[in-house]
């Protein structure tokens, strides 16, 4: 583990790394509001397949959303050994299901490097940036491009 | 406390004494004529006065002086409270309403409804009144310059007075020559003869007096006959009377309005003296003695004495105690003199201190019994309620899991977790009933209503409500007065005749509209009556057809005809007027009524009027559901919308078409829909013979056979929504969470059988990128 406890000064971030397939990506640590084992969730009709159902978090009703899936990867095949991170973004809260945690991680802006083109749409939409630690390429995604339409259709 | 908290505060007695006040006028309505009820709606209007005036609503004060200077008349009985008075005063209370929203939201008011009525009042108070015995010129002209603010302070112990006071420039033009009050002013004997009511409002006779001493030149003698002796003492009567002389030139009437907050509390006699009467004064004058008073107010309530120190404030400096200084020697041989009366006298008569002590006392019992209320934000009993639900769940997990791992279940921990779930039920139960309130305020609005339309419509209607203290869930009583409003209005605007046309019929030209509800098997039951000419099927019929809502031959039983007019887009009155066509007509009545989780029904007898019935849950967070098992998934289907359910044979099941099902029941065909296959849940049709069928009834009237896998029983489920953290799921109303811990959804029955009469339910979230 990197993290070490010291005052972030301006340009930094605390980041919450994470495991899908091969990949690494991560997320602003101030969005995520736990982490979780899998349990099994409950479909949901008609719903996109990257939601894996609703799951109940002390009495709300949590939908799961398959990252990997989502992000245009192999669908994941829920284990036991996967990871719900509760994450919230604009007013809502869901589990994003990842393989594994992995790390956290204090980055400053500068080492940040801008997301190449690529010629997929998913990755440009998602992604923010990239950097590399320890020889490994962590990517950073922003939650609220991933469910652009859950709002507009909760308000 | 800032301002606008104590403003909150005000506004929120504003309803509660609106609400009184209604009421009270509905009762003189019904001939009662008790004392009590008449001074009720007064204090009620007087409460809102002297609110308003310490926040300085000018509309409000003025409207509510005209409104209690008519009430007063009614109250002294100068004025009979007969239907025609009492329909002015209904609709003031509803202007006064207006005026209170208005200030508090800053909503428009109709000016000349106002003004019409202010005028109405004043005729009232006018002409009603001939030879006005007693006061000539009190009640018709209450001093319009004095009424307002200050003094309602002593009126109103409210939280309005604790800190929450506004100046209002108030000055005694003069107090500054009190001392050389011209010989010639006239002089009045005033008897002033507190209740204990008095006290138990919080006034206080030595503030009254002091008030009153402003006036002019005083001497006052306290009377001590009526005091008994200790052992008989109550020590919340109050025993003493003044009797004050009074130079003054404020006449009367100046003296009357400083007793104007408490002369309901009080006897108050004013005579006018002839200069050598007053020399004939039976007592020994004591010079009025305000230090004795002062420290008498300090003694008995803080809070009294935070009144006056405020009330001094903006008297210009310490009004009376400058004066009085010059007396201070006096003052304590007065005192003396006071004390010397006897023993027992002095305990109580530390003057007015035993009293008002004691009144204190009462005021705070009385307090306690009529306010045994808290008020509370919504969103933590509504905090509490979710917890309180997480607890019922966990608890059940806990039960399951020891359950499974106790196989003898004869353990100590399973007796424990007995009471544990009786314990989480009553909590559960007790929690709910937090949120459970009467249905009156809702019932309230509605005589408005009535009156509102009866007006509009030259209609003489009277609306009887019935079992107005039955509750319900707040969230039921909040949606409720939408529909109820509508159905009124219909009620009013449609169901009833005109005067002339009953009276032709022979029956009374004055229509009834009887609005009740009661509690039944765990729901309310709300009907809501009329005696008009009942629903006209011909018409009916014909509209229905006209409408294309049904072909021209349809054999329909009397029943059916009545319910058609729930179909969407049906109004049958043949002008659309201002009250009910709206382009709403039932079916948005039905429609909110099933949003709650109810049902409506209706009965009408041609001539004799309809009846309404609607039956809604106690409460919006639980629902009793039956869960089912489709593709594996477990779904809760609303019982309310269950009509029956029954185990398809395979005879009874008739192919339709190129995928349509149909099942005959009861000699009639039903279609069948799989709800596996509505909800994508499966790809190819279940085969009807291994499930259940489930019979509803939908929005549309039309019923439809749910095909499910297997009937797992019947629960109340806590509602949890899915569109916090989600979305709408078509086909899927909300979520809960059962026993195991799992999320099950509850079914949309409306928009399944939509779906199956091939309207689309369709994903409606688009996968993005």
């Amino acid at each position: 583990m990197s993290y070490t406890a010291r005052n972030l000064t301006a340009g930094d971030r605390e980041l919450i790394a994470f495991r899908i397939g091969d990949q690494e990506f991560c997320v602003n640590i101030m969005s995520v509001r736990e982490i979780r084992g899998w349990t099994p969730a409950t479909a949901m009709p008609h719903s996109p397949a990257y939601v894996l159902g609703v799951i109940n978090l002390r009495g709300a009703v949590l939908p799961i959303i398959d990252l990997s899936a989502r992000l245009g990867m192999k669908p994941a095949e829920p284990s036991a050994r996967h990871v719900i991170i509760v994450a919230q973004f604009k007013n809502q809260v869901a589990g994003l299901l990842v393989d594994a945690v992995s790390d956290i991680l204090t980055v400053t802006d500068e080492n940040i490097q801008p997301v190449p083109e690529v010629s997929s749409d998913l990755e440009r939409q998602y992604a923010r940036g990239i950097f590399a630690i320890d020889k490994r390429m962590i990517c950073m995604i922003e939650l609220d491009a991933l469910f652009p339409d859950m709002e507009s259709e909760a308000a | 406390m800032d301002m606008n908290e104590i403003k909150e505060i005000f506004f929120q007695e504003c309803e509660e004494q609106l609400a009184e006040l209604e009421s009270g006028l509905l009762k003189l309505n019904d001939g009662d004529r008790d004392p009590e009820t008449v001074n009720a709606v007064f204090r009620a209007v007087h409460s809102i006065k002297g609110g308003a005036g310490a926040f300085g609503l000018d509309d409000l004060v003025s409207f509510a002086h005209v409104f209690e200077t008519t009430l007063d008349c009614v109250r002294s009985n100068k004025l009979e409270p007969n239907q025609d008075v009492l329909k002015v005063m209904l609709k003031s209370a509803d202007v006064l309403a207006d005026l209170t929203n208005a200030a508090r939201d800053g909503a428009s008011v109709d000016e000349s409804r106002t003004r019409g009525l202010v005028k109405e009042l004043e005729a009232l108070a006018r002409g009603e009144m001939p030879s006005a015995s007693g006061a000539p010129e009190v009640a018709p002209a209450k001093p319009a310059a004095a009424a307002p603010a200050p003094v309602a302070v002593a009126a109103k112990p409210a939280p309005t007075d604790e800190s929450g006071f506004q100046p209002i420039p108030f000055t005694f033009d003069d107090f500054g020559d009190e001392p050389a009050a011209p010989a010639a002013d006239p002089v009045f004997e005033v008897t002033f003869k507190p209740r204990s009511d008095l006290y138990a409002k919080g006034n206080e006779a030595a503030l009254l007096l002091r008030d009153l001493a402003r006036l002019g030149e005083m001497t006052v003698n306290c009377n001590m006959d009526a005091l008994p002796p200790l052992e008989a003492l109550n020590p919340e009567e109050a025993y003493f009377h003044w009797v004050a002389t009074v130079r003054t030139s404020k006449g009367e009437e100046g003296i009357r309005s400083v007793f104007e907050f408490a002369e309901w509390d009080c006897d108050i006699d004013v005579r006018g003296l002839e200069e050598n009467e007053e020399a004939e004064l039976p007592m020994i004058p004591v010079p009025f003695d305000l230090a004795i008073l002062d420290g008498d107010g300090a003694m008995t309530a803080e809070e009294h004495d935070h009144d006056h120190d405020q009330m001094g404030d903006h008297h210009e400096a310490a009004p009376a105690d400058a004066p009085v200084a010059a007396a201070a020697a006096e003052a304590v041989s007065a005192a003396q003199t006071a004390a010397a009366v006897s023993q027992t006298a002095r305990a109580a008569a530390a003057a007015p201190a035993a009293a008002a002590a004691a009144a204190a006392a009462q005021a705070n019992n009385a307090a306690n019994q009529a306010g045994q209320t808290i008020r509370v934000d919504l969103d933590r009993v509504d905090r509490l309620i979710n917890l309180v639900g997480e607890l019922v769940i966990n608890q059940a997990m806990l039960s399951q899991s020891v359950v499974e791992n106790d196989s003898n279940g004869t353990s100590s921990i399973n007796m424990g977790l007995e009471e544990l779930q009786q314990l989480t039920r009553e909590i559960q139960d007790s929690v709910m009933a937090i949120r459970a309130q009467p249905v009156k305020p809702v019932f309230q609005r509605m005589s408005r209503i009535v009156r509102e339309v009866a007006d509009m419509t030259g209609k003489s209607i009277r609306l009887i409500t019935e079992g107005e203290n039955t509750e319900v869930d707040k969230t039921v009583i909040d949606k409720l007065a939408e529909p109820l409003t509508h159905m009124i209005r219909n009620a009013v605007d449609h169901g009833i005749e005109t005067p002339e046309k009953r009276e032709a019929k022979g029956k009374n030209p004055e229509g009834t509209v009887r609005l009740s509800a009661k509690h039944r098997s765990g729901r309310i039951i709300i009907e809501l009556a009329d005696d008009g000419a009942g629903i006209n099927r011909e018409r009916v019929r014909q509209k229905a057809i006209d409408n294309d809502l049904i072909t021209a031959d349809a054999n329909l039983s009397d029943e059916e005809i009545d319910n058609l007019i729930f179909a969407p887009g049906f109004s049958t009155a043949d002008k659309i007027s201002d009250i009910s066509g709206r382009g709403v007509g039932m079916d948005v009545v039905k429609r909110s009524i099933q949003a709650l989780g109810g049902r409506i029904s209706i009965q009408s007898r041609p001539g004799q009027g309809s009846t309404f019935v609607m039956s809604l849950p106690l409460t919006l967070a639980v629902l009793d559901g039956m869960v089912v098992t489709v593709a594996g998934q477990t779904l809760v289907v609303p019982l309310t919308a269950i009509v029956e359910t029954l185990q398809p044979e395979a005879s009874s099941i008739h192919s339709f078409g190129a995928s349509q099902r149909l099942i005959s029941i009861r000699n009639s065909f039903c279609p069948l829909v799989d709800v596996g296959r509505i909800l994508d849940f499966r790809a190819t049709q279940a085969n009807p013979v291994e499930g259940v069928a489930l019979l509803v009834e939908s929005e549309g009237g039309g019923q439809r056979a749910l095909m499910v896998d297997a009937i797992q029983g019947q629960r109340q489920v806590v509602i949890k929504s899915l569109e916090a953290n989600y979305t709408h799921v078509p086909g899927i109303a909300a979520a809960t969470i059962l026993g195991d811990g799992r999320v099950a959804l509850i079914l949309d029955v409306d928009a399944v059988v939509a779906a199956s009469r091939g309207q689309s339910l369709k994903p409606e979230i688009a996968l993005a990128g």
